[in-house]
């Protein structure tokens, strides 16, 4: 059975993730990961008459990559956990109603991938899952019309903001699989460090991933350079740089540190300002860029720490606080003994 | 963890690296300059073909909104807003892409729930605080205007 000490789980058989699947719209297409894709859209409308649709045909399309790769049928699913940006996850249910599979809707902001993905984890290790599937997006034009102004609308962003990424990932875990495992999981606490600018995300969210990283170090016997590289998704600029200084006064420096919202975009070229962000951000790495290095044996340990600011823009508007969140998720190669 | 809210809000600001000042502003006066340009242009060019004045100033406003209206619509005009900043969105062009923007983007929740009840999103407190404001100046120079009118 998995084990738990403090806020982690750790799991003595882990499952593997057998299969999994990113899409991503043309932005994510000119980005250095663009070969990691399964499928890249010229077309971030990607046929629709809406954006919000044009989401959950994105959702859409990543669940058929996962099932095309994993070879299964959808009733093969136990389970899926998804989620997404929009107001009530409506991209994940949209998504959902053409798949006739049991499903769990989350909403962790950008942090809704590890969300996803060690829920997932849990329930296959757990016996409570043959096959439990995580899917998660982001568009940048639904969460543009949600939480800030109309796409035509000339505004001028700072360089602090961070860019919503139009990508989807998706990942399926089995309780005895081949592929990449999943050796521990660490759910975070909500932390708020007064930070209420919406367009510095990464500043709200940099203390949540610091305490989630200090309380996995601090139970399960381990040392960051024990890892290949700790992936956190999505700081961008000005929250990587803020985890670290954290970090190095709580006496844990990092070496080995990268963040998805950076991996994804050529900062200095794609005008993304801070980096990337959204549900599909991290997702999108993690599938694209992490997953293949694990099963090709590049990278033999990491860590996939997924952030989210969990405001909206009625708490915004009424002054709060940006609370932020940091699930992690420790990968490792097929390989790797736990 | 040992951290305090008092003790992180220096290092975010350490760390927040600042809009470039100078750059934004140069864009601005250029694009905003270039802009009035554009409106002193086609004032004259009214003028010279006999409009009065006043018609020549009028016209000049909403050959400027029409054109904002169009490249807000081509998706030309948020593009050079990106660079520009308030370069765009103080001349008249900018209260332009200020309503056609929301009554493009809002099209698709329908013309009374989307367009009619979103247009003014971006507009209506610029409208109201403006209407306001004129009211209370009104009362101000009613009390005022038999000293000094």
């Amino acid at each position: 059975m998995p084990q738990r000490r403090g806020d982690v789980i750790l799991f003595d058989r882990p499952p593997a993730v057998d299969a999994w699947a990113a899409v991503g719209g043309k932005k994510e297409g000119e980005g250095p990961l663009a070969a990691g894709f399964d499928l890249l859209f010229e077309d971030n409308r990607l046929g629709q008459p809406t954006w919000e649709k044009a989401e959950s045909e994105l959702q859409r399309q990543c669940m058929n990559q996962l099932l095309r790769r994993a070879g299964l049928a959808p009733d093969a699913l136990s389970l899926v956990f998804g989620g997404d940006l929009q107001c009530q996850c409506t991209a994940s249910h949209y998504a959902m109603r053409q798949l006739d599979v049991p499903f769990a809707g989350l909403y962790g902001a950008c942090s809704t991938m590890a969300e996803g993905l060690a829920l997932a984890a849990c329930f296959a290790a757990c016996g409570l899952a043959d096959r439990a599937a995580a899917l998660t997006s982001s568009h940048f034009c639904t969460a543009e019309r949600q939480y800030r102004t109309p796409l035509t609308y000339g505004g001028k962003r700072t360089p602090t903001a961070q860019w919503t990424a139009t990508a989807a990932g998706a990942v399926l875990l089995t309780p005895t699989g081949r592929g990449p495992q999943v050796g521990a999981v660490c759910f975070g606490r909500v932390r708020d460090f007064d930070v209420t600018d919406i367009n510095n995300m990464g500043a709200a969210m940099a203390p949540a991933a610091a305490e989630t990283l200090l309380r996995f170090f601090a139970r399960n016997g381990r040392r960051p350079e024990d890892y290949d590289a700790i992936y956190t998704g999505d700081l961008g600029f000005v929250g990587s740089r803020l985890l670290l200084e954290i970090l190095q006064v709580e006496g844990l420096p990092l070496q080995n540190h990268q963040d998805c919202g950076l991996l994804l975009y050529d900062r200095a070229r794609q005008q993304v300002k801070a980096g990337g962000s959204g549900a599909g951000c991290s997702a999108a790495v993690l599938a694209a860029h992490i997953l293949p290095g694990l099963a090709k044996g590049q990278l033999r340990r990491v860590l996939l720490l997924s952030t989210g600011a969990l405001m909206s823009q009625t708490t915004f508007l009424q002054g709060e606080s940006i609370p932020g969140i940091a699930h992690l998720v420790e990968l490792l190669a097929p390989d790797v003994p736990v | 963890m040992k951290l305090t809210p008092q003790q992180y809000k220096p290092m975010v600001k350490a760390a927040s690296p600042p809009s470039p000042l100078w750059k934004d502003c140069l864009w601005a006066f250029f694009v905003g300059g270039a802009i009035c340009l554009l409106g002193e242009g086609l004032r004259q060019a009214y003028l010279a073909q006999g409009f009065p004045l006043t018609d020549a100033g009028t016209l000049t406003s909403v050959t400027l909104i029409a054109l904002s209206g169009l490249f807000t619509g081509l998706g030309l005009y948020q593009k050079l807003a990106a660079k520009a900043g308030a370069g765009t969105l103080v001349p008249i062009t900018g209260f332009a892409n200020a309503v056609v923007s929301p009554a493009i983007e809002f099209k698709e929740e329908g013309f009374i729930t989307g367009v009619g009840a979103k247009l003014f999103l971006i507009a209506g407190p610029v409208i109201v605080y403006g209407v306001a404001a004129s009211s209370l100046w009104g009362l101000v120079w009613y009390v005022l205007r038999p000293w000094v009118g």
